[in-house]
């Protein structure tokens, strides 16, 4: 019950930004809902499963590349399509990796991961006809729920409609996201993390598990990168760039992995701070990269484990492998 | 036909050799610390970095161009100090979880990104003319600069010293001990905390002198750490996590095949690359010279 209160006085909050007068703001939220759907599919993997994606920034820039392409090239622009059309590729991408990811674990499926997602990259990079090259290909303005908007203005249509579309798509995603860990299925995912050999034991297929578990997170990872595409209206190789991959996980720790709500909160503070400091001064780097290192030394549990004060090395719960 | 051929195969030795120093000091760190340094492409860029201000030094005080080398070298060398300085940092996470070993690692190539771009700026840095000072020799038809030859020799006569070191030193037996068990060792009288100073100081040095050696044949870049910890990578994972001869032949194998692959089809360039890692790890997971993966 307590948690209710909290939970849904901010969920007011964001619905009520747009209204309240800060457009900057709120179009960074935009980004906060692309990335925190696909931290919900990364974490699933990291936090529940027990593997490292060090090359998921490649199921994101499948999806915001899925956007650019059906808009620009095909010239489809339901948001829908493109939701969809990025959650079928990146599953159909992640099941050949995927099936020969789950083979491995620790640094292996991370060095794995590591060179698909630069494998993506130098695609995108090299093969300029199709993708752009490095200029990227544009996102047209994409039609929400039948509705055509390409009248609006820029700065409304994304405060207004599309801010809310996302919010419903991050809000059902977590719904899905929910439903699946603390089914059976989440709780074998949590078996598998904390000891494969009696996770097999007790009749779980440990790498059929795993795989399922990949597939999902491309896919929300995909869902994220589709969000994402017509918020920065120009995608390019850099989504996908192995140090892209690092401040997804990095997000993740800064939330805590082993909390539901972690990777959300880790992306919210990760995007509004990368601004805060960007405008400050351009060596944003240098604070990231401190805070990082004293977040893995002294609090591996994150920003919610310090706020539900369950630091202290003895009950630090790091049992990711 | 064939000074074309010779001269892809010399330009991508020269790079090999360049690799190789980087992916030693990678190999050697995960082999006895067992962390995969994500940072020791940032050691690379700080030794070019380096490289460039001392041997600007040097020249403005007045000593002769041609001995730049020992500027350069003395650069890669004297940043080895920060090895002990991070190796203490280590200390923190040795007995925690990879992921967050990675992480951390991830923490210092962020930290070092900037604090170079701080240092020295966002725009490219070069030695200038200096490249050349040594002229070039002509032989089969085929025109190198004298420089790349050295630093082939030196890529070369490092390898051969490694070798011997890990070899026949008592250091070098402690060292593989050490990477084989580090209990055992540690109950036989090794001082572990000694072993891994000096270890990732090493490993240290090879990534700054490396990064200081490629300098006068090409100009520093913001990216240039974060780029080749992607090289030194493929490098690793083709010849084996931890294996000394696999960062040699590694090395040769990603040198070589960028030489080509910018020659005859640049496109392909990384997307080959990387399919070879992706086929090796598949294939052979423990690379070409690795032990079996456990």
């Amino acid at each position: 019950m307590k948690v209710w209160i909290p939970l849904g006085s901010v969920l007011l909050l964001v619905l009520a930004l747009p209204q309240l007068g800060w457009p900057y703001y709120t179009i960074l939220m935009l980004s906060f809902f692309a990335y925190a759907t696909a931290l919900l599919g990364l974490n699933l993997l990291f936090g529940y499963t027990g593997l490292l994606s060090f090359g998921h920034a490649l199921f994101l820039g499948l999806g915001a590349y899925t956007t650019a392409w059906l808009t620009s090239v095909w010239g489809i622009r339901s948001m829908e399509v493109m939701l969809l059309t990025a959650m079928v590729v990146a599953v159909l991408v992640a099941a050949p990796i995927g099936a020969l990811c789950v083979r491995y674990v620790t640094i292996y499926f991370g060095m794995l991961t590591l060179a698909f997602g630069m494998l993506f990259y130098s695609f995108l990079l090299k093969f300029y006809h199709l993708t752009g090259g490095d200029e990227g290909m544009r996102v047209l303005r994409p039609v929400l729920l039948g509705c055509d908007l390409s009248g609006m203005p820029k700065l409304s249509f994304l405060i207004g409609p599309y801010y809310y579309y996302a919010v419903a798509v991050l809000a059902l995603a977590t719904g899905v996201m929910w439903r699946l860990v603390t089914s059976p299925f989440g709780l074998w995912l949590k078996a598998i993390r904390e000891n494969p050999v009696k996770a097999a034991a007790l009749g779980v297929s440990v790498r059929r598990y795993r795989w399922y578990a990949f597939l999902i997170s491309a896919a929300y990872a995909a869902v994220g990168g589709a969000l994402l595409g017509p918020t920065i209206g120009q995608v390019d190789p850099g989504l996908t760039y192995w140090t892209q991959s690092g401040h997804l996980v990095f997000m993740t720790l800064l939330g805590g992995f082993g909390y539901f709500l972690g990777p959300l909160l880790g992306a919210l503070v990760f995007i509004y701070l990368q601004d805060a400091l960007m405008t400050m001064f351009p060596y944003w780097r240098l604070v990231f990269g401190a805070m990082l290192a004293v977040l893995v030394l002294l609090a591996p549990e994150g920003l919610l484990g310090l706020l539900t004060g369950r630091l202290g090395r003895k009950t630090v719960r790091v049992a990711v492998s | 036909m064939l000074t074309h051929a010779i001269n892809i195969l010399l330009s991508g030795i020269f790079h090999a050799a360049i690799l190789f120093l980087v992916a030693a000091g990678l190999q050697l760190v995960f082999g006895v610390q067992r962390i995969f340094n994500l940072a020791c492409g940032s050691f690379y860029a700080l030794g070019a970095y380096t490289g460039v201000s001392a041997v600007n030094a040097f020249i403005r005080l007045g000593l002769p161009h041609e001995l730049f080398l020992l500027a350069l070298i003395g650069a890669g060398v004297c940043l080895a100090l920060i090895g002990p300085l991070i190796e203490w940092l280590l200390r923190f996470v040795y007995e925690r979880d990879e992921a967050l070993q990675l992480l951390f690692t991830f923490a210092l190539v962020l930290m070092f990104e900037d604090i170079i771009r701080l240092i020295w700026g966002p725009s490219p840095l070069s030695t200038g003319s200096l490249y050349l000072i040594y002229g070039q020799v002509t032989a089969l038809g085929v025109t190198v600069p004298v420089y790349n030859l050295i630093v082939i020799a030196a890529g070369l006569v490092i390898a051969l010293l490694m070798g011997a070191m890990l070899a026949r030193t008592r250091f070098g037996r402690i060292i593989r001990a050490t990477a084989e068990n580090r209990e055992m060792s540690a109950a036989m009288g090794v001082n572990l905390r000694a072993v891994y100073v000096k270890v990732f100081t090493l490993g240290t040095m090879l990534g700054t002198l490396g990064g200081a050696l490629v300098i006068p044949a090409t100009a520093t870049m913001s990216e240039m750490g974060i780029e080749l910890i992607v090289e030194a990578f493929a490098v690793v994972v083709i010849g084996g996590l931890g294996s000394m001869r696999g960062a040699l032949v590694g090395a040769l194998v990603v040198g070589i095949l960028r030489a080509v692959a910018i020659s005859t089809y640049p496109e392909l360039e990384m997307v080959l690359m990387y399919l070879i890692v992706i086929g090796v790890l598949v294939l052979r997971p423990q690379g070409l010279f690795g032990e079996p993966a456990v």
